[in-house]
């Protein structure tokens, strides 16, 4: 494989007419540079064009103005697009419009049948697929009859049985209750740390932010912040300011900085609010 | 309620004839039904019948459930056996005023009802013991060699497939719709014919839209996994030719010729 990063947006432009013919830009050049294994959250609110900014990375949508490489592949060549698709996989929002087959795994081979590999293959990789979201005893089973967080993990078995480099998750828990969403999320940190898979995540779920790399937060088209997760939740009032939430311990801790009491402002999860509490009674 | 709807009815008891090949199991009917039209006497109805019992007792499905098939067929059959009862010119047997019922009739109208009850269990033979799925790859298959002549087969059986997928799940929409609209005060159950057919638009309309957007939503998934129609396409499980679907055909095909042999003779 070659040293580019795994994703790399540069100075990329997206416009569209609307149906009423005005003109939107839906993303106002925007710079981004995703690397190789790196669990990236992207947050922004509804019409921020954080998805199309995501569709962008598997030439769902085509830039404008700009270059969109994937591991090095510009994402405009038509002769490039079946493998930046196959590299970059991308889970969507709505678990039911994403699943073609009626069979579990007749599904999860889907991808695989479309890049043409052999039948034995794809039986390992729909296997191996299964397994890795832990749903293989539902192997033979009709999608339609699975929870909300079941569909997701098959959609995502779908994707890994195309064995790409990179997945695009497009806020893949909007539609689930709490369990399903853990169960995704779950699935999603597996597959970053003992697979080494890229992970994109599109999400406005705050919470489920504090575990990535880093964060990017979009607003009107434009990349406005990134950084790792504590970088961005400690600037508590600008992210308030764009109308998006921090995560419930960091706004805590905003909380109590303000009453005068004694905690850093970048407290991300509740270990480590109780922890730095603790510490605080000690010392009085 | 509308979830209790089963679409096809197929009856998986693993057997013999459901591990059949799809393509086998299509082509059979297809010499069954054939066969079952050339038929004049009765005496060929007994290989009709045997055939019949051999695949229903080999198929493992109770022979009740596949009667059950015919309940929702019986006023066609009963219209056409009285049809042929009372229109048959012949030895009349019985004479009411302008009513007669000949022999020949009796005769015509029982040939002709139980053709049409051998072809109804025949068929539904083929839709009991084959899920819809491998229907659909064995109709793809057979459709292959059309494609020269720019049948589109793939994309024929792709539809098919999705069409399969999104029942359960439009059904469900329209039960959420419906219960939707009658908490608002919709009322689907009272008034003529008119007044009902009126009431469904506030279901139609809702669920027409929400089905393009699950199209496009799906179109736009199903290109993120690199489909591009049926060109360069595998299949994970591939259809194989296996002994028992040799000797099935050859038995299908034996069953057509003696059909011919008997009407000629």
């Amino acid at each position: 494989m070659n040293n580019s990063p795994m994703i790399s947006i540069v100075d990329v432009s997206y416009e569209y007419t609307n149906v009423d013919d005005t003109d939107l830009i839906a993303l106002n050049h925007v710079d981004l540079t995703i690397e190789k294994g790196e669990h990236l959250v992207i947050i922004g609110h509804n019409g921020s064009g954080k998805s199309t900014l995501a569709k962008q990375m598997n030439a769902l949508l085509l830039p404008s103005s700009g270059v969109v490489e994937v591991a090095g592949m510009d994402t405009r060549d038509p002769a490039l697009l079946w493998s930046v698709r196959q590299t970059a996989g991308m889970v969507f929002q709505n678990p039911d419009n994403q699943i073609v087959a009626t069979i579990v795994e007749e599904d999860v081979a889907f991808g695989p049948e479309n890049l043409g590999i052999e039948p034995t293959e794809i039986m390992n990789r729909v296997t191996a697929a299964l397994e890795r979201v832990d749903m293989a005893q539902y192997r033979h089973k009709a999608p339609h009859l699975l929870s909300g967080g079941q569909k997701q993990r098959i959609a995502i078995a779908g994707v890994i049985a195309m064995k790409p480099d990179c997945i695009i998750f497009d806020e893949p828990t909007a539609m689930l209750d709490p369990s399903g969403r853990k169960e995704v999320i779950n699935a999603m940190k597996v597959l970053n740390r003992e697979e080494g898979i890229t992970v994109v995540h599109i999400t406005h779920f705050m919470e489920e932010a504090v575990g990535a790399h880093r964060v990017a937060v979009m607003e009107d088209g434009k990349l406005v912040m990134v950084g790792t997760p504590r970088e961005i939740f400690t600037r508590v009032d600008e992210l308030k300011e764009l109308g998006l939430d921090v995560p419930q311990m960091t706004e805590l801790a905003s909380v109590l900085r303000k009453e005068g009491i004694d905690i850093p402002a970048d407290v991300l999860t509740v270990e480590e609010m109780v922890n730095h509490l603790c510490q605080l009674k000690l010392m009085d | 309620m509308l979830k209790d709807i089963t679409i096809g009815q197929h009856y998986p008891t693993g057997s013999v004839v459901h591990r059949l090949d799809p393509r086998t199991k299509i082509i059979g009917t297809f010499v069954f039904m054939a066969g079952l039209f050339t038929v004049k006497n009765f005496d060929a109805y007994l290989i009709v019948v045997t055939l019949l019992l051999v695949t229903v007792k080999a198929s493992k499905v109770p022979v009740k459930y596949v009667l059950k098939g015919l309940k929702p067929l019986m006023v066609l059959i009963m219209v056409t056996f009285l049809i042929n009862l009372f229109m048959t010119r012949g030895d009349a047997f019985f004479t009411l005023g302008p009513i007669t019922m000949t022999w020949e009739g009796l005769r015509q109208g029982i040939f002709m009802a139980l053709r049409l009850v051998f072809l109804i269990v025949g068929t539904s033979m083929l839709t009991l013991t084959t899920s819809p799925i491998t229907l659909t790859d064995g109709i793809e298959h057979l459709l292959n060699p059309l494609k020269i002549i720019h049948v589109p087969a793939h994309e024929l059986a792709m539809m098919m497939t999705i069409a399969l997928r999104f029942i359960p799940t439009l059904l469900e929409e329209t039960d959420k719709i419906m219960k939707a609209q009658m908490a608002r005060g919709a009322d689907f159950e009272s008034g003529n014919l008119i007044n009902r057919a009126q009431s469904l638009v506030p279901l139609l309309v809702p669920l027409f839209i929400s089905s393009f957007r699950r199209a496009d939503d799906l179109a736009m998934a199903m290109e993120a996994r690199c489909y591009r129609g049926g060109e360069n396409r595998t299949r994970m499980k591939a259809l194989q030719w296996e002994k028992m679907d040799a000797a099935v055909l050859l038995l299908v095909f034996g069953y057509l010729g003696i059909m011919i042999w008997m009407r000629v003779r």
